[in-house]
């Protein structure tokens, strides 16, 4: 890899100890990914909490403090596992709260801001085309590299430290041009895409048909405007099930403006997918549970926006959660607080809704235990990356749209052929 | 063969492990596989071959080892001390955590085996120092079952079927 003064005094070791091990990794996975060098980046988004630092992964952070790394980017913070407000009902150890303390104080005195959100991309910070940056998790990075125009990797908790340690990445993967272009082009022109749930739905059918970093879907046939939120869902999806980057959608996202354009000058043949309502039903219909009984319903993955909260709130208003029941709702200090001020939050928490903030549900500390505890068995969601993420934890999981949702919520059973 | 990238002395992002434990033999291979990439030491191991991809959030109880998503094609199985073939990765960006704290925990596998993998697998594998490994000739399914005995050189590239289960 070939390295400017600067990187290579860093790499000596002249910027203090926690500088050279950052850059002597990126250096590591640079090289595994054939990168030729290393390029600048504007802003890093880092996951960490101690669900998934564990305490190997709390050490290690400390250890990077006590060898002086500090941020020299920006560098926010994805949700965590712990909203402190409700450790004690949610049954939380005692234990890791106060190693999520921990974690957080090692952070903020590495200079990370420690904002605890997954939709950094609606709510702190949208880099414009062609703008680096150093992102995790997946659902931020396809929306950068697709909605945006900027360009990211995966980048996993420790890299997207390490970005911000040193202020650059390696470049390889979606850096790059090559790797941005449209490779198959899927077709939705005879799907309705009424409901966030519907656009998760569709990322799962283009992410299990070609499960691949590398595979770069252009969607084509798209009805009417999508909101930032409906291609939220989409993104996420695509992420989760295929393990995707980036998508294309000519004439919604910058570097398509054909469908030409986003194949990279070349002209596609005939799509590889067709994605209609019926092939939507289908994923509805996929869902196998033990009986029409189902005590557990979760809006998050991702955090809700300010639009998301304000419907469900219209949803709620009025009505109360089943007894034996319960919901779940998370979302950002940010949007939580702009929702309390709206009066949006008001008839949530009276119709029994638990809102939680900072945290995401499918890394909530102890969710096993909490599953257990709760005889959880059955988890709807009108979230198709929370029903495939959350499978480690035993939960039978079922989408459906938003209103199905509320309405098993308020009652504790899934209706008949509801979809 | 392909780009190969060592675990130097003085390279480790964490605080350097004492040396490897492969536990290497000198058996002479059934068959070969070739790889496109790969990172990490000479290691030898049962194999866990996997019809199905992999992500530690997703499938694996990261307490016990074991694949516990209801329907995994691997669920029940445990990857610890394996060399687990993956066809692909999931998700996910847990990995770049979730394989250095599985290490700490003693329930890390040998090696990872990807046929197309995602950068978070490697930023993961190469902080926890696991080797990693991605692309190959021939599929791993068609010629290694589960229980078989491999050695993974990801220096030189190549799986090597030293032993049927």
């Amino acid at each position: 890899m070939e390295l400017t003064a600067e990187e290579r005094s860093m790499a000596a070791g002249d910027a203090g100890e926690g500088v050279r091990r950052a850059i002597a990794y990126q250096m590591q996975v640079g090289r595994f990914f054939g990168a030729q060098r290393m390029v600048p980046i504007t802003n890093a988004h880092m996951m960490g909490d101690i669900e998934v630092l564990g305490d190997a992964g709390l050490a290690f952070l400390e250890e990077m403090r006590l060898l002086g790394a500090r941020a020299r980017v920006p560098i926010t913070t994805n949700a965590r596992c712990i909203d402190f407000d409700w450790a004690e009902r949610l049954g939380q150890d005692p234990g890791e709260c106060a190693k999520e303390r921990k974690v957080i104080a090692t952070l903020q005195a590495m200079d990370i801001m420690t904002t605890d959100t997954c939709i950094n991309y609606q709510t702190l910070y949208q880099p414009h085309l062609g703008e680096r940056v150093a992102w995790g998790d997946t659902g931020t990075c396809i929306y950068a590299n697709s909605v945006f125009g900027a360009r990211t990797n995966f980048e996993s908790g420790p890299a997207a430290l390490a970005a911000a340690v040193t202020g650059r990445v390696p470049e390889y993967g979606f850096q790059l041009d090559r790797h941005r272009r449209g490779s198959f082009v899927v077709d939705v022109a005879g799907a309705r895409l009424d409901d966030l749930a519907d656009w998760g739905a569709l990322g799962r059918i283009i992410g299990e048909y070609r499960q691949s970093y590398y595979a770069v879907p252009v969607i084509t046939g798209i009805a009417r405007v999508p909101t930032a939120d409906e291609l939220k869902h989409l993104g996420c999806a695509l992420a989760s099930y295929g393990s995707m980057a980036m998508f294309h959608m000519p004439g919604v996202t910058p570097e398509a403006p054909s469908v030409e354009a986003a194949c990279g000058g070349t002209a596609p043949g005939t799509p590889a997918l067709v994605v209609d309502d019926a092939a939507i039903r289908g994923v509805y219909a996929s869902y196998r549970t033990a009986g029409p009984e189902a005590r557990l319903v979760v809006f998050s993955g991702p955090q809700l926006s300010l639009f998301e909260i304000k419907r469900l709130s219209e949803l709620f208003a009025g009505r109360r959660v089943a007894a034996g029941s319960s919901v779940f709702v998370t979302s950002s200090n940010g949007v939580i607080s702009a929702a309390r001020r709206l009066g949006y939050l008001a008839p949530l928490e009276e119709a029994g809704v638990a809102v939680l903030e900072g945290v995401c549900f499918y890394i909530l500390q102890n969710l096993s235990q909490m599953r257990e505890a709760n005889g959880w068995s059955t988890l709807v969601s009108n979230s198709a990356k929370i029903v495939n993420i959350i499978g480690a934890h035993r939960f039978r999981t079922v989408l459906r749209r938003t209103e199905i949702c509320v309405e098993v919520a308020c009652t504790g059973r899934l209706p008949d052929s509801s979809m | 063969m392909g780009q190969t990238a060592q675990p130097g002395g003085d390279a480790c992002y964490v605080t350097c492990r004492s040396g490897a434990e492969s536990g290497v033999t000198g058996s002479t291979p059934i068959l070969t596989i070739a790889l496109q990439r790969g990172f990490g030491p000479v290691v030898e191991g049962e194999a866990l071959v996997s019809e199905e991809g992999f992500s530690p959030r997703y499938d694996l109880d990261r307490w016990s080892g074991l694949i516990t998503k209801p329907g995994h094609k691997l669920e029940g199985a445990s990857i610890k001390d394996r060399v687990c073939f993956f066809p692909t990765a999931k998700g996910g960006i847990a990995a770049g955590w979730a394989f250095n704290d599985i290490r700490a925990k003693g329930i890390a596998p040998k090696a990872f085996i990807f046929g197309v993998t995602n950068p978070v697998m490697v930023q993961g594998a190469i902080l926890a120092e696991i080797p990693i490994t991605e692309g190959w000739d021939q599929d791993p399914r068609e010629v290694i079952r589960t229980g078989d005995w491999v050695r993974v050189d990801p220096e030189r590239g190549v799986i090597e079927l030293l032993r049927r289960a």
